[in-house]
């Protein structure tokens, strides 16, 4: 093996006040490098692969299942279009979407990884908002791809009617967009908790447990299971969908709806990436 | 930039009532190599976790090359780390490991294949770093601190888990790095390590500074030389004589247990001499000059936070049935002496290696030699 290699500093230490200067020039480091060096972090690791796989599966499967399960019963359908039927497997391939946005962050901390990105990077806002770009773009353009295809073909097995505008934009690039930001929020997590079974079971409390208590507490507790009912993440999804928009109004009244839920996801995702950027900076690592 | 690459005022880092690091003060220079020295939990790994900002200092501050490492516009390339071999993602290549770090700094893509080849992992480059062993880890980790071709290198125990090849490699590598003008700031347990690789000393015990000196002031005042004396076994009696003797001399004498006698205050000549005078046969008379191991002992005794105690078994013992006990040879050390002479038969000893003192027997396991604690590897 190479023991000595030739000394490649071409400047003399004498020469150049005794302070090695290095041949390769040296450039200010931005964003833009973090957000290269993020893309190949994602994509050289097996855990993308197979969570990002799972919600391929997830989602086109649930969806052509549901779509061929309604073709064979041909039970009435509500609102005449097929779209509606992309939630359900919006709402399984959330799990997927949650799990790597916390790996993102939750395995730099637990191999220790970390230390050595902010060695090399000691912006942490620079990390962290390579991290969010990163993610929020695999998952969103994921997410168009599969919301798209699949409503496609839940028309054409359905023959449903052709939805308009309003409700295909909504149903694909809404949903993509919100799945995104939920997959941000979970990197924010991952970063505030460090512990992989720590925050992704925090993320499925925040998803799930509004729901799960707000059917408990309809009858002591009717306002408050409203509000529950209507905030909660996967009644927010599912008034992305038209037939499904009531789901949410009929128990909350006028609850928020569609990109109205989008802008809430967003102020909850600055606040979690407000804090994850403030514990970063203030943690020792 | 001045020529104090990396400065530390005043740093102190508490957790909690735990005072890590104490009101320390150093400077670190380029073009030498300075070891960073101190027993277990003395502070070391938390000071280097500051240099590069990953632990906030409690008061005090240190910078490198004049600024805080947090503000330097492009970290790599002005200080390459390596604090924990472990800390890479087990999943990832070691090829890609480095290729998101070159990225991170701007740095061409084509400098990974270089560093891969200077640390020796071309082959394994490929490879998911979870399967490496504890030595080719030492090797990443000292590829990603040589990415960014940086002024100013920080290792934590970087010989930790390498081979023989590997310690040799290390070392050739951080005096050609600090002989191009860079900084170098290594920390190790090793002594004997230390003492052939670093030419300036860092101490630091309980988190204070103990000594920050060259490596040749360090040991001419933290440790004495001495002489060893045998007299002829043969004659009982001589020992005593040549002790009063150096006595009168003005020297002074302690009693090894395997007979041997350590003298300080004379010179060797002159237990030559007196031995002569009073007609003692000598079979040996040696200079042992202290190493840095024991001038380093000498410093930090005080300082030691993990301190061991014998393990005295208590409350185990069954009365009857007791291990033998262990059979004392008469003549315990012998291991300076040629072996015998029917040894040099053995095909252990083929290839015409001479198996005559230390390494080379110690290495082929030859059976009936006592270990040999007190002969010091320089």
């Amino acid at each position: 093996m190479s023991a000595v290699q030739p000394s490649r500093g071409a400047q003399d230490p004498a020469a150049a006040g005794g302070v090695y200067v290095s041949p390769i020039p040296v450039r200010r480091a931005h964003l833009g490098d973090a957000i290269v060096a993020e893309w190949t972090k994602i994509r050289s690791v097996r855990s993308t692969l197979w969570t990002l796989g799972g919600l391929i599966v997830a989602f086109l499967g649930t969806g052509l299942v549901i779509a061929w399960g309604v073709a064979v019963t041909s039970v009435e359908r509500s609102s005449g279009t097929a779209l509606s039927f992309g939630f359900f497997g919006a709402l399984l391939g959330l799990i997927c979407v949650m799990t790597l946005g916390v790996l993102t962050f939750s395995s730099e901390f637990s191999t220790g990884l970390i230390r050595t990105t902010l060695t090399a990077c000691p912006s942490r806002a620079r990390v962290l908002g390579a991290k969010a770009v990163v993610y929020f773009a695999v998952v969103f353009s994921l997410m168009l791809a599969l919301t798209w295809s699949t409503a496609v073909l839940q028309i054409v097995i359905l023959d449903a009617r052709s939805p308009r505008p309003g409700e295909w934009i909504s149903a694909t690039l809404g949903v993509s967009l919100y799945m995104a930001l939920l997959g941000v929020l979970s990197q924010a997590l991952g970063a505030l908790v460090k512990h992989a079974a720590g925050a992704i079971t925090a993320m499925l409390g925040v998803v799930l447990l509004p729901l799960v208590l707000a059917l408990f507490l309809i009858s002591p507790l009717p306002k408050v299971s409203d509000v529950l009912l209507t905030y909660s993440i996967p009644s927010q999804l599912a008034s992305f969908y038209p037939a499904l928009g009531g789901f949410a109004g009929e128990n909350g009244g006028s609850g928020p709806t569609g990109w109205t839920s989008l802008w809430i996801l967003v102020g909850v995702t600055a606040l979690a990436m407000g804090g994850a950027y403030a514990a970063l900076e203030r943690r020792d690592t | 930039m001045g020529p104090e690459m990396i400065e530390a005022v005043r740093l102190t880092k508490r957790y909690g009532a735990k005072t890590a690091v104490d009101d320390l003060s150093f400077r670190v220079r380029p073009g030498l190599v300075t070891g960073f020295l101190g027993p277990n939990g003395s502070g070391k790994s938390t000071t280097m976790r500051m240099i590069v900002g990953l632990d906030r200092p409690t008061s005090g501050t240190v910078t490198v090359g004049g600024e805080p490492f947090r503000h330097t516009p492009n970290a790599p390339r002005t200080v390459g780390a390596l604090l924990d071999a472990k800390a890479v993602h087990g999943g990832r290549s070691a090829r890609n490991h480095l290729l998101s770090l070159a990225q991170l700094s701007g740095i061409p893509a084509s400098r990974v294949e270089e560093v891969l080849g200077v640390v020796g992992l071309r082959d394994v480059a490929g490879k998911r770093s979870k399967g490496f062993s504890l030595g080719m880890g030492q090797r990443l980790g000292i590829a990603a601190a040589l990415l960014g071709d940086p002024q100013v290198l920080l290792f934590d125990e970087p010989v930790n888990g390498l081979d023989p090849e590997g310690i040799y490699w290390v070392r050739t590598l951080m005096k050609r790095l600090a002989a191009e003008g860079r900084t170098v700031l290594v920390s190790s347990h090793l002594m004997s390590e230390m003492a052939v690789t670093a030419d300036h000393l860092i101490v630091i015990g309980r988190g204070r500074l103990l000594a920050d000196m060259s490596v040749r002031d360090f040991i001419a005042r933290n440790s004495s030389d001495f002489a060893r004396v045998r007299v002829a076994d043969d004659d009982p009696g001589q020992r005593e004589r040549l002790a009063a003797a150096l006595g009168d001399a003005g020297g002074r004498t302690l009693s090894e247990p395997d007979g041997m006698l350590r003298v300080t205050g004379v010179p060797l000549p002159r237990i030559s001499d007196l031995a002569h005078k009073d007609g003692i046969r000598l079979w040996e008379l040696s200079p042992h000059h202290a190493s840095l191991e024991e001038a380093y002992m000498r410093m930090t005794q005080s300082a030691v936070e993990h301190r061991s105690t014998d393990d005295e078994l208590a409350g185990f013992e069954q009365e009857e049935q007791g291990p033998e006990p262990l059979v004392v040879p008469e003549v315990p050390q012998q291991g300076w002496y040629v072996p015998p002479a029917d040894s040099r038969r053995d095909p252990r000893f083929a290839h015409g290696r001479e198996p005559a003192a230390g390494a080379g027997e110690e290495r082929d396991g030859a059976p009936g030699r006592a270990p040999e604690s007190r002969e010091d590897a320089r």
